[in-house]
């Protein structure tokens, strides 16, 4: 599995660090209740199948990631810097 | 059919024609009192001790496979009772004694070997948490020895000592921890259950569950509907899935582990050795393969296959450790979906469907527990109690912060474990 880096390009699976489910974008606001946070600490759709997921080019370069990729068969089918997501 | 040696000394002078099937093949009935889905080793647990310790006999296994074709069917085998935290540490006691009756429970021989594990450390503050996890498992009932340097050459001569990095500072020798036969615990506990007259409807995939005002009413499936007053949810790295057909979400995301096999080498491994230092351990089937796998990829998936990053990884870890392993072919790898929880332990508990149970978790340290997990949710799903040893595997532990099990001292959130 690689993922293409916006900034560096095609690269090993190695140099990127996987944080996990794309949730971790939408913090809930800091007065929302306990429902909320346990849907954004714990609770996950956990798809097999096509997954929206943060990571982070660890050993490139330090850019927080998007990856739209398959579960089922690790296919990448974009990666795209966090801020670009508006 | 009972096995006795005199039946295998019978059938191998009379041309084993008197063996038959070990289970039958019966077709869906229309209602049950209760139905598990998932023909693995947890579900097939779960029904075997629902009909012997609870008596209820008119209840099936869904299996959308066939039986032993999940994890049950390819794992690293190890048994042991070495947990540290209360909740867990008397579960897997508990797991560990039943697993020492078991062939004699099942009449049926899963070649359970306590061949003796050893976890090695490499420094002094590794050897200090392993005195501390040793006494507890002293507190526990259950068995531990601190081993030095010598002690551990004394087993495990054939290990490079001397490692820069890592060298061997001693181990926690856990004498009753051993391996069995994976494929017999599936078929033992399939036998058992069916000869006390749970259907194993194989080939039975379910694609809903049916809810009416919060009572669960059946499911759904490939070969039918089939009413149910009680259903429990036993289904590992599928956990999401089946889950979502209730409406729930779950706090467990699926993960790959990988696994490899060499090819049959004459005994040189007698222990389960693990290499934490180094994500690495090791043992040797009765068939002579040597079994050993590493951590986690580290990434979500379902594909039932690793990448090649942490495939080099536990085989540099191996040579590390202990270099006579070199000149081993690798026969086959394969990778498990693995039920990550956050804090790295399982959950079996109600759910907010009346009559919906759940049991999974398991993360990558389901087989050990197959006897144990089986033995508390069969007691939950006919007593509606949690049973003693597994009261701590709560469901809403997570949400609301209480008696999190964080086993690894690492934190309790996803990707942590």
């Amino acid at each position: 599995m690689r993922l293409t880096c916006p900034v560096c390009g095609e690269r090993d699976r190695r140099e990127f660090y996987y944080q996990g489910d794309a949730v971790a974008l939408d913090r809930p606001a800091r007065d929302a209740d306990v429902a909320a946070w346990d849907d954004y600490v714990h609770l996950r759709d956990n798809p097999s199948g096509l997954r929206r997921e943060l990571w982070h080019h660890e050993a490139g370069c330090g850019s927080w990631l998007v990856v739209d990729r398959n579960t089922s068969t690790h296919e990448v089918h974009a990666v795209a810097l966090v801020e670009a997501q508006g | 059919m009972k096995f006795s040696g005199l039946r295998v000394l019978k059938e191998g002078l009379t041309g084993n024609k008197g063996w038959t099937p070990h289970w039958r093949d019966p077709a869906p009935k229309a209602e049950y009192d209760a139905v598990i889905i998932g023909g693995g080793g947890h579900g097939l647990s779960t029904a075997y001790y629902l009909a012997k310790n609870h008596g209820m006999t008119n209840i099936a296994v869904l299996e959308k496979g066939y039986i032993g074709s999940g994890n049950i069917g390819r794992n690293t085998t190890i048994v042991r009772a070495n947990y540290f935290l209360p909740g867990n540490s008397e579960f897997y006691s508990h797991s560990l004694k039943l697993w020492e009756g078991l062939e004699e429970d099942l009449n049926y021989n899963v070649m359970h070997s306590q061949r003796g594990m050893i976890n090695l450390f490499h420094s002094d503050g590794q050897r200090d948490a392993f005195v501390r996890r040793g006494n507890a498992m002293i507190n526990q009932g259950d068995d531990a020895i601190l081993l030095d340097r010598e002690g551990v050459r004394k087993h495990l001569p054939y290990l490079d000592f001397e490692n820069t990095r890592f060298p061997i500072y001693g181990g926690l020798l856990h004498p009753r921890g051993g391996t069995a036969r994976h494929d017999a615990v599936a078929w033992g506990y399939a036998r058992g259950a069916d000869q006390r007259g749970v259907d194993l409807l194989q080939n039975c995939e379910v694609t809903g569950i049916d809810i009416e005002n919060g009572v669960v009413r059946g499911v759904q499936t490939t070969r039918g509907a089939i009413r149910a007053k009680k259903v429990g949810i036993v289904v590992a790295g599928r956990s999401g899935q089946v889950a979502a057909m209730a409406g729930m979400r779950l706090p467990i995301e699926s993960h790959i582990l990988q696994a490899f096999v060499t090819e049959g080498l004459k005994p040189c491994i007698n222990h389960v050795v693990t290499f934490g230092m180094g994500h690495f351990y090791i043992s040797q089937s009765d068939k002579g393969g040597l079994v050993f796998g590493g951590d986690l990829d580290f990434y979500a998936s379902y594909a039932s296959r690793g990448n090649l990053p942490t495939a080099e990884h536990v085989m540099e870890a191996g040579m590390t450790l202990m270099p006579m392993i070199g000149k081993a072919k690798l026969l086959r790898s394969w990778g498990g979906i693995m039920d990550m929880t956050p804090d790295g332990s399982p959950i079996i508990d109600k759910t907010d469907t009346e009559g919906l149970f759940i049991d999974c978790g398991w993360c990558y340290g389901g087989f050990k527990a197959v006897p144990a997990s089986g033995y508390a949710f069969a007691h939950l799903m006919a007593s509606g109690q949690h049973h003693e040893t597994a009261s701590a595997f709560r469901l809403d532990r997570f949400r609301t912060g209480r008696g999190i099990l964080d086993e690894e001292g690492t934190g309790s959130q996803h990707n942590l474990h």
